[in-house]
């Protein structure tokens, strides 16, 4: 029933083995090798194994004999060394790996990322205070460039993972973390809350979109503005709408009265890929019945089921499908 | 002490064998009928119910399996909706460790290890008849709230503050801890006993050489529950404290924190796993010696690296943690530790691969779940290396691979040596074989569609498939290795449900079983199928690490026993010289209504705290009636 | 099997004390048991003040003199305690039923005190975090106290039965004894913890 919202986009998936940020390209081949190595072993167990059953097929006195005792001694000695120099090699592999994973620059741009059941806040921090702007559940970042992520959790505990980029990194309340990501080639990247945080765990996901940087300062120049003003009348009535209802109680559209902090900012909603955590592409369609019905459609989630006549409904969507 | 003068006191000496065996029935027995049945302290019959309990809750965490399996067959499944999900998911977790897995492990200890170690009865039996109520108590409490809509739906390892006051509303997160109590304390209890029965009630003889590595195992795991359930304790304690009271341990606003939850929880939560893991190897260790036909390779190494791996697993907890923040260095030394592990688990193996290649191996049903065992566990323990691995562990910490990891070490780790082990045991416990061929189709249908249902579980999570989601959008690539996991662990099911059948049929079918029906060496093969009330008729003297091999011309036994009560020896901890002939308490009701009064008490104080004050009193007195002297034998001397 | 006899152990004890005895050692794997949960929440508490940026968290620390009182009484109660223990060894019942009286009183002492400690530590459980870990310390403790009181008591009554002249009983008297030299000890860090640490 729920749309593709990537279908069409050229979008990535977010896995750990199809990957375009610095940080998973080397942990990708940090995977691949231990693996390799992990599957060898099992391999060379696998075949004691079997030539240990198969050798048994003639009989032969079963007592302990001590010559032979002696060679399994060595045999079994031999292995426990083995099995020390490859884990030596994997703790000293993982403890470099490690330290590449943290390392940041000074002058990154810096996001704010707040988890929230069940969504995801953001806030631009520019080099000054005006340049600083909200929105949600879609992070745009510019190519090559090393982003900071400054994690946090308003509520209960979640987790960031966009596996195509990076690894993942808690938002824990009470203790901020951090997470440094960089993109090597333009795209979409799919990434979704790993940490259980009750009903709606499943639909909590957010786009990274990377993009040369000439598009992300035109991203951010748009993003920076207020809300556009209502075009025509059906969306000067879907504004009212908007603020009449109980919405702007929860929802900001910066340059109107709705300043309510307990939903996403709204203010360039239109603009956005997908509403709802990565439920839908936004289209005025999804947002008439996201809004005619958020609880059947993400059960569980804060956002209550707002009573509207079909015409407020029209209105509100086409408004905020407007937002651009 | 002198024998009291005024009870003319009966010895084993001085009657003929039949007399001797009908005296020790009588002192010895379980009276018929349901007082008989709820006052016994017999540890085959507690260890018996214990086991069964243990099996049964493995089938409904199955049944919650299925569930999930059916629902995440395909995307955006509507069977369950997120909120039955969670509870069902945390049920699962939850039941499979705290109410099969621990709980199955001791069961068979409880069975077991008074028999192998030449003893009458397990230390403190009434202890024993005890936790198993509590044990029962906990797992019913459980399942009614989940069959009232209250299941706990927060994980099983319930991380605050989902499970905290101001996100998990309701009681369900109180039923979640309020279980661990009860799983605790039962096996807080268990464990008590197994480490005096071990220290304390060898036969003679039995040095510390000679324990059978089952012994071992279970000592340390003894162990390993005494020094990690009080974490666990108090971190579900102080929950409901938060929850009930107002305290802020785990609230940041109040100078609590969030993750003091996690270090107390996984502090116990690792040794937990060892505490599953290190019985089964135990149990792999004891039983291949029949089955290679010859001892197993490197008793002391296997014995070393039981105790190594329960030393280091105390040192493991923050690699559940890798993602959480803390600082990376620290991280790192946990990833060194925990990579260590690989060194004793490695030494069983290559010295169960010894035995083998050594030994004239019998490809009978227990053998046969050794070899899947080794074949799925190192596949587990060597993911678990994986994620060890700070880097690694970022990109599949919360997803599916993880799943795999666990599933392979805990079915193919544990569960596998525990179906072998029921195999093997069956007809010590019941007196009669299970069918071969019905288990030589249980095992191949289990191993095979385990590995089906649980290998492709770590492709979806490097994919990018988090753990503990409902449902999952259809334009994400997971549906297809979904559906064959869905459809695998339907081979898996039959699997297990052909086991049950075997089970049932040859527990009133099944062939008679000889005393010791697979040549095995250890003592508890040395008394009849099933063992009578008394275990041994005369206490067995032990010479050697085998007796039942290497006394094959006769058991050296003790005699000088009384046998108008309970009566068994306590021997000195190193070297097993025998000290005094102890009385083993008589059969007691007090028991019952001793757990009887804790579970109203702990059930009671989820609602109010007030429960604590007054619940404890009828608690006090029915302890109280449990240790009165009634005048029996055993209480006098 | 058949079997063949090698050993009579008709002339061992019918009731082994001390170390040859299972409750010693069942006491012992208790307090080991709870002697694991008292360091931990030690452990909790000191988690806590690393975290905090003042600690106590916006209270003064505690008020030393009943926390000291009990610490002074607990530590007298050694003396009667090792004193019944002994004669419990040397099977005297006459003065094993005087020093099971003395212990039964000398119980109440501390719990009485206790009343005023917990005022003392001018700080609610549900105020802080900090107030919720020297609660606990110090209602942990107290229900040991408890425990072992009520144990005494009943242990005191039986030994005025025509139980009381049992080997057993004067094991179970000499087992309760070192249970209150186990109350007695861990309350020394949790007094330090409670009482010092929060005046560094
Ligand atoms: C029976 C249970 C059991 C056992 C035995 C193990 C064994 C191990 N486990 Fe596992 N583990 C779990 C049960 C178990 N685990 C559970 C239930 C969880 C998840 C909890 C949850 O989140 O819900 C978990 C999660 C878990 C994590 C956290 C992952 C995460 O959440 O991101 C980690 C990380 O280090 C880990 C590591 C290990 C290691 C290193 C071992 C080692 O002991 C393995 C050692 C064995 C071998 C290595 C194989 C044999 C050795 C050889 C053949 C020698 C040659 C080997 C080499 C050269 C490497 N486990
Ligand atoms: C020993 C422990 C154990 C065992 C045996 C199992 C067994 C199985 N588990 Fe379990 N699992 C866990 C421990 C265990 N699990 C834990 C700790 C978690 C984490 C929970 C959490 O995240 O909080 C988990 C999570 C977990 C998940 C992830 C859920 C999620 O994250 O959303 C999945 C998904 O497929 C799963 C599947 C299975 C399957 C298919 C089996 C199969 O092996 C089941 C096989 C079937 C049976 C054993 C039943 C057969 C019997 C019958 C059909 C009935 C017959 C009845 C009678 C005769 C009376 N498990
Ligand atoms: C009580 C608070 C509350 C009220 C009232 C409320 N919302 Fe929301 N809204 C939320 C929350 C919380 C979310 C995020 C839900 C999620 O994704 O889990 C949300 C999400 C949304 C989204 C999707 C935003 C995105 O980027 O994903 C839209 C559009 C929206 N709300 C519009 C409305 C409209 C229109 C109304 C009034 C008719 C309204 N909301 C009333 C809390 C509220
Ligand atoms: Cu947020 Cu899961
Ligand atoms: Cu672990």
């Amino acid at each position: 029933m729920l749309a593709a919202p990537l279908a069409g986009c050229g979008g990535n998936w977010q896995s750990a083995l199809d990957v375009y940020g610095t940080s998973a390209i080397s942990l990708k081949h940090l995977i691949i090798l231990i693996v390799a190595v992990c599957s060898l072993v099992w391999m060379l167990v696998l075949i004691a194994l079997i030539a240990a059953l198969w050798r048994s097929r003639d009989a032969r006195p079963v007592s302990p004999e001590p010559g032979r005792e002696r060679r399994m001694t060595i045999a079994v000695t031999g292995a426990v060394v083995a099995t020390v120099l490859i884990i030596g090699t994997f703790t000293v592999m993982s403890f470099v790996a490690t330290r590449a994973l943290t390392v940041a620059g000074q002058d990154d741009l810096t996001i704010r990322v707040r988890g929230l059941q069940w969504w995801w806040g953001l806030e631009y921090i520019g080099p000054d205070p005006s340049s600083r702007f909200e929105t949600a559940n879609e992070i745009h970042i510019p190519v090559g460039r090393k982003v900071r992520l400054k994690l946090e959790g308003l509520d209960v505990i979640h987790s960031f993972w966009v596996p195509s980029l990076a690894g993942k990194q808690d938002l824990v309340p009470g203790r901020p973390n951090e997470l440094t990501i960089r993109a090597e080639h333009a795209g979409i990247y799919r990434g979704q809350c790993a940490e259980f945080c009750g009903m709606q765990h499943a639909h909590m996901s957010l786009l990274v979109i990377a993009e040369p940087q000439d598009d992300f300062d035109k991203w951010t120049a748009t993003q920076r503005q207020t809300a556009a003003q209502p075009a025509d009348e059906q969306t000067a009535a879907g504004l009212q709408t908007f603020l009449a209802k109980p919405c702007a109680a929860c929802h900001t559209i910066r340059g109107t009265a709705a300043v309510g902090t307990t939903g996403p900012d709204l203010t360039h909603v239109g603009n956005r890929r997908t509403i709802a955590a990565g439920l839908f592409e936004t289209t005025r369609g999804s947002l008439a019945a996201w809004i005619a019905d958020p609880q059947t459609i993400k059960p569980g989630n804060n956002m209550p089921m707002v009573p509207l006549t079909p015409d407020e409904l029209r209105a509100v969507s086409a408004y905020l499908a407007s937002l651009k | 002490m002198k024998p009291s003068a005024a009870a003319p006191e009966q010895r084993d000496i001085d009657v003929e064998r039949a007399q001797l065996t009908d005296a020790l029935a009588e002192t010895w027995k379980t009276p018929s009928g349901l007082w008989g049945a709820l006052a016994t302290v017999d540890h085959k019959i507690i260890g018996r119910r214990y086991i069964f309990t243990a099996f049964v809750f493995l089938a409904l965490g199955g049944v919650l399996a299925a569930l999930m399996r059916i629902q995440l067959a395909q995307p955006e499944a509507r069977l369950l909706g997120p909120d039955r999900y969670n509870q069902i998911f945390t049920m699962h977790g939850a039941n499979m460790m705290f109410l099969f897995a621990v709980p199955v492990m001791e069961a068979v200890a409880v069975y077991l290890a008074p028999l192998m170690v030449g003893t009458r009865n397990i230390a403190f039996p009434r202890l024993n008849a005890f936790s198993y109520w509590i044990y029962l108590a906990g797992g019913a409490l459980l399942w009614i709230a989940f069959a009232l809509d209250m299941g706990p739906d927060v994980g099983w390892f319930a991380y605050v503050p989902l499970s905290g006051p101001q996100y998990g509303t309701g009681k369900r997160a109180d039923i979640w801890a309020q279980m661990i109590t009860f799983t605790e304390i039962s096996a807080l209890a268990v464990a008590v006993e197994l480490v005096v029965t071990i220290f304390k009630q060898r036969a003679p003889g039995m040095t510390l050489d000679r324990i059978p590595v089952f012994v071992w195992a279970m000592l340390v795991t003894s162990f390993l529950v005494i020094m990690a359930m009080p974490a666990i304790v108090l971190a579900s304690t102080s929950l409901i404290l938060d929850r009930l009271v107002g305290t802020h341990f785990y609230n940041p606003a109040e100078g609590g924190d969030v993750l003091l939850w996690q270090h107390l929880f996984w502090f116990f939560g690792h040794p937990e796993v060892y505490i599953i893991f290190l019985p089964a190897v135990g149990m792999v260790s004891t039983m291949i010696e029949p089955f290679a036909r010859r001892p197993a390779f490197g008793y002391l190494g296997l014995v070393m690296a039981l105790i190594a791996t329960g030393i280091l697993a105390f040192g493991l907890w923050v690699h559940h943690m890798f993602v959480a923040g803390l600082p990376r260095l620290g991280d790192s030394f946990f990833t060194a530790s925990s990579m260590a592990i690989a060194i004793p688990a490695g030494i069983q193996i290559f010295c169960w691969l010894a035995t083998l290649w050594d030994g004239r191996p019998v490809f009978k049903s227990p053998l046969l779940f050794i070899i899947g065992f080794i074949i799925t566990f190192v596949i587990g323990g060597l993911t678990g290396v994986m994620v060890a691995s700070v880097p690694f562990d970022t990109q599949v910490h919360d997803t599916y691979f993880v799943v795999a990891h666990f599933h392979y070490v805990l079915i193919g780790g544990a569960v596998f040596p525990l179906l072998g082990a029921v195999h093997y045991w069956f007809p010590k416990l019941t007196g009669r074989m299970m069918s071969e061929a019905l288990g030589q189709w249980s095992f191949w249908l289990i191993f095979v569609g385990f590995n089906a249902t649980f290998f492709p579980m770590h492709i979806l999570g490097l994919e990018g498939m988090p753990r503990r989601i409902y449902t999952y959008q259809p334009d994400l690539p997971w549906h297809g290795l979904n559906l064959f996991v869905s459809v695998s662990a339907v081979i898996l099911t039959a699997g297990f449900l052909l086991f049950f059948i075997n089970v049932m049929r040859s527990a009133r079918f099944g062939e008679i079983a000889l005393d010791n029906p697979w040549d095995a060496p250890t003592l508890e093969w040395a008394t009849t199928s099933p063992p009578p009330s008394y275990n041994f008729a005369m206490i067995p003297v032990v010479g050697s690490l085998h007796p039942v091999w290497d006394d094959r011309d006769g058991l050296p036994v003790a005699d000088g026993l009384r046998t108008d009560r309970r009566e068994l020896i306590v021997t000195t901890l190193a070297t097993a010289e025998p000290q005094a002939r102890e009385a083993s308490p008589q059969n007691s009701i007090w028991p019952l209504w001793a757990a009887i009064a804790t579970t109203i008490m702990l059930i009671w104080s989820i609602f109010s705290p007030w429960a604590v004050v007054w619940g404890s009193i009828p608690a006090a007195v029915a302890l109280i009636g449990w240790f009165w002297p009634k005048g029996t034998p055993e209480d006098e001397s | 099997m058949r079997e063949k006899i090698v050993l009579d152990l008709g002339k061992l004890p019918l009731h082994g004390m001390g170390t040859a005895s299972v409750t010693w050692w069942g006491t012992l794997a208790f307090m080991l048991i709870e002697g694991t949960g008292f360091a931990l929440v030690i452990a909790v508490y000191l988690y806590l003040m690393s975290l905090a940026t003042a600690w106590p968290i916006n209270t003064p620390p505690p008020d030393l003199l009943p926390g000291t009182l009990v610490t002074l009484i607990l530590l007298t109660s050694l003396i009667p305690n090792i004193l019944l223990s002994r004669w419990a060894e040397q099977q005297d019942l006459r003065k094993v039923r005087i020093g099971m009286v003395m212990m039964s009183m000398i119980g109440t002492l501390p719990l009485i005190v206790r009343i005023f400690e917990f005022p003392a530590l001018k700080v609610s459980w549900d105020s802080n975090a900090y107030g919720s870990v020297v609660w606990t310390l110090l209602g942990l403790h107290t229900t040991h106290i408890i425990t072992d009181l009520v144990d005494t008591l009943v242990l005191a009554a039986l030994v005025f039965t025509r139980h009381g002249r049992s080997p057993r009983r004067f094991g179970d008297v000499q087992d309760n004894a070192m249970y209150w030299n186990f109350v007695v000890a861990t309350w020394l860090p949790i007094y330090g913890c409670i009482y010092w640490l929060a005046r560094l």
